[in-house]
């Protein structure tokens, strides 16, 4: 594919060029996520290579510590609370944004995919002071609504993607068949875009777990989350143990990038 | 193709004319406009509470701000009469007034704090008049002045004239280094308090740094991909969406843990004879560039390489055989077909850019800290909302300005995941 069959010389230097340019830079993509895993196992509190020895104490340390765990906890909770929201809420106005009789589509659209392009910072900040108001900061009713506004537009686009390839003949094919319209969605539209579903459903998590700005400003100590603990740690003291949650991290999110694209291989198939 | 077909005998059917049936039409319409709002109202409803009121009413701090003029009704009265500069008696005894009764309500430390960011070092000197100034003691110029010179200076006075106004256009300028000069005009803050521009500009040269850098790693690598066959680009895509899936905290505690003195890529350095000394890389703008590349090289990279997956290669074969030189034909068929997709790439990464925050906190040294680490300096330390607020305001107006060039480019709906 990359050389014809009557390449030069020339051709072939320029593609062998190319070829290690290009490794170089997928090795500058890929090997710095995986600096902390062999550190992370390290016996020493050092982050030079070689490594003294084999230990699990940074593993230890983070699953043991209370403070750690806390925070394992209410990231979680957290996570778990802004994806139920988002996949549901987004599902439902994914749906509605694909009938083209919705008045003023292109705003509602445009809001709905807002919190991807605002910078973090103005609403996390937004959020602080206008939660305050009702009772809504340091809460985790108050983390959750503002994770959910920054998850949702990932549910929104990955729903309305396998909308896309959804006949909507379908649905009147089953309401004229006597399904109630909860029915049809039910049992003819929820599975054909479950695949969206559910991988956007991966996407709100791995957002709302990985997310630290309106955390910082929303959060108090009380619901501290894990990126939270790991922020505080990269700041006040290096240790260790911070390699180690970010190898956990960093593996629950190759273990949801492996679900989600297999989903949407399966969508594709469908 | 066609919009209008004209079938045999179509002339004769007539617009529904039974009004029955329209009516029906019409109700069926409704009906399911009503339902896709149902549908999507719940969303629609949740951010606008939880993200749009927040921020529109984040950016009204910027412009509005009646905390003095709630404060000090009788000053703001009797500053209407005054003349310019420092007003006579009744003004000072307005607000003794003002001050002793903001006092009494628990108001004066939201006084001194508005008052402070409008002029700095504020703050003490209204904290203080409120121990000095003794109710049923009318006060007057010189017992003001007496006890604090701060009161008889016009800079302070020209800070409450525009104070009391509900409605401010002085943070906004000042978000830009520029102020209200006594004689109405606008003017340049002096050199030493100027910083925003400066924050800006450099805001603007780093995504500008990390957008090219990415272009430069990142184009031929997608035309690699788009080029190879369809099993190990498939494979190779892969490891361009592992990092796109990991997050930026973890990422940059990679850095952080590559960049020190003696970590590992000095290590690589010094081992590959690059350089016989160690760099320092930590809290360094040359480190915070290549930690923010390493992040936003997927987001240049995927648009670029979907255009790339779409464009025909017998394109390419028709112009060889048609005569063009490799690079001629790169210039004139491929590259301006693939173009779309390197503006976007590079258009989403210099707006992701501009918002950046955690990298810059923790990579960054003192001197390149970005727009978004002032905002939020300004609420967690300095506890000057009305200049956070001026400072998103702007940068949500760059933002949303770059957003607009890039949905032109390219539509709201064509924005997609990979």
């Amino acid at each position: 594919m990359l050389l014809s069959p009557y390449a030069t010389l020339g051709d072939r230097l320029r593609i062998g060029v190319l070829i290690g340019w290009c490794a170089l830079v997928l090795a500058f993509l890929v090997l710095p996520i995986f600096v902390p895993v062999p550190l992370s196992v390290n016996s020493e509190a050092f982050f030079t290579f070689p490594l003294a020895g084999f230990s699990w104490r940074w593993y230890e340390e983070v699953l043991g510590s209370d403070q750690w765990r806390e925070a394992i906890w209410h990231s979680i909770v957290i996570a778990i609370g802004a994806t139920v929201l988002a996949t549901g809420l987004g599902t439902l106005a994914a749906i509605g944004l694909t009938n083209p009789r919705l008045p003023a589509r292109r705003v509602i659209m445009g809001i709905l995919i807002s919190p991807l392009i605002v910078p973090v910072v103005i609403t996390a900040v937004g959020a602080y002071l206008f939660y305050a108001r009702f009772g809504l900061a340091s809460t985790f009713s108050g983390i959750i609504l503002a994770h959910t506004a920054v998850a949702s537009p990932f549910v929104v686009v990955t729903v309305g993607a396998s909308l896309a390839n959804f006949d909507r003949a379908l649905m009147n094919a089953a309401s004229i068949c006597g399904a109630r319209p909860w029915t049809a969605f039910r049992r003819v539209m929820l599975p054909a875009i479950l695949p969206g579903v559910l991988s956007g459903a991966a996407f709100a998590f791995v957002t709302s777990f990985d997310e630290l700005v309106i955390s910082l400003f929303l959060a108090s100590a009380d619901q501290r989350t894990l990126p939270m603990q790991m922020f505080t740690g990269l700041r006040e003291h290096l240790s260790p143990a911070i390699t180690a949650a970010a190898t956990l991290m960093m593996s629950l999110s190759i273990v949801l990038l492996i679900v989600a694209d297999r989903l949407a291989h399966r969508g594709r198939r469908d | 193709m066609g919009r209008s077909v004209a079938l045999p005998g179509a002339a004769s059917v007539a617009p529904v004319t039974d009004p029955t049936l329209a009516a029906a039409v019409h109700r069926a319409a409704r009906g399911q406009r009503l339902t896709a709002l149902l549908l999507v109202g719940p969303l629609l409803l949740l951010l606008l509470f939880s993200f749009c009121f927040p921020i529109a009413s984040l950016l009204g701090r910027a412009i509005y701000d009646p905390t003095m003029a709630d404060s000090l009704p009788r000053t703001a009265a009797a500053l209407q009469a005054a003349p310019d500069g420092v007003p006579p008696d009744p003004v000072f005894a307005a607000l003794a007034e003002d001050l002793l009764a903001a006092k009494q309500d628990n108001s004066l430390y939201a006084v001194a704090k508005t008052l402070n960011s409008l002029l700095p070092a504020a703050r003490s000197h209204v904290l203080r008049a409120g121990r000095f100034l003794q109710p049923g003691q009318p006060a007057t110029r010189e017992s003001m002045t007496g006890a604090d010179p701060f009161w008889g200076e016009p800079d302070t006075w020209f800070a409450i004239r525009h104070g009391v106004q509900r409605f401010t256009t002085t943070y906004l300028l000042a978000a830009i280094d520029l102020r209200w000069l006594p004689d109405g005009g606008i003017g340049q803050v002096p050199e030493g308090e100027a910083i925003y521009r400066a924050v800006f500009v450099r805001t603007f040269l780093v995504a500008a740094a990390v957008t090219i850098a990415t272009l430069i790693l990142g184009f031929p690598l997608a035309w690699m991909l788009a080029n190879l066959p369809n099993r190990l680009s498939g494979r190779l895509i892969m490891l361009v969406l592992l990092p796109f899936w990991t997050s930026i905290l973890v990422r940059t505690a990679a850095w952080t843990v590559l960049l020190q003195k003696y970590g590992l890529l000095n290590d690589l350095l010094l081992w590959l004879h690059v350089s016989s000394d160690r760099f320092d890389l930590m809290y360094t703008r040359t480190g915070m560039i290549i930690a923010m590349t390493h992040i936003q090289l997927p987001f240049t990279l995927l648009p670029i390489y979907s255009a790339m997956r779409t464009l025909q290669p017998s394109q390419m074969r028709a112009a060889y055989s048609l005569g063009a030189r490799p690079f001629t034909a790169f210039r004139r068929v491929y590259l301006p077909q693939v173009m779309p997709g390197v503006a976007a790439g590079a258009l989403l990464t210099f707006i992701l850019c501009l918002g950046y925050f955690i990298t810059p906190a923790l990579v960054g040294g003192p001197a390149d800290q970005l727009i978004s680490n002032f905002i939020s300096n300004y609420i967690n330390v300095e506890l000057n909302w009305q200049m956070a607020a001026a400072l998103s305001f702007i940068l949500l107006a760059l933002t949303l300005a770059l957003y607009g060039l890039f949905t032109k480019l390219l539509g709201v709906d064509r924005l997609k995941l990979v």
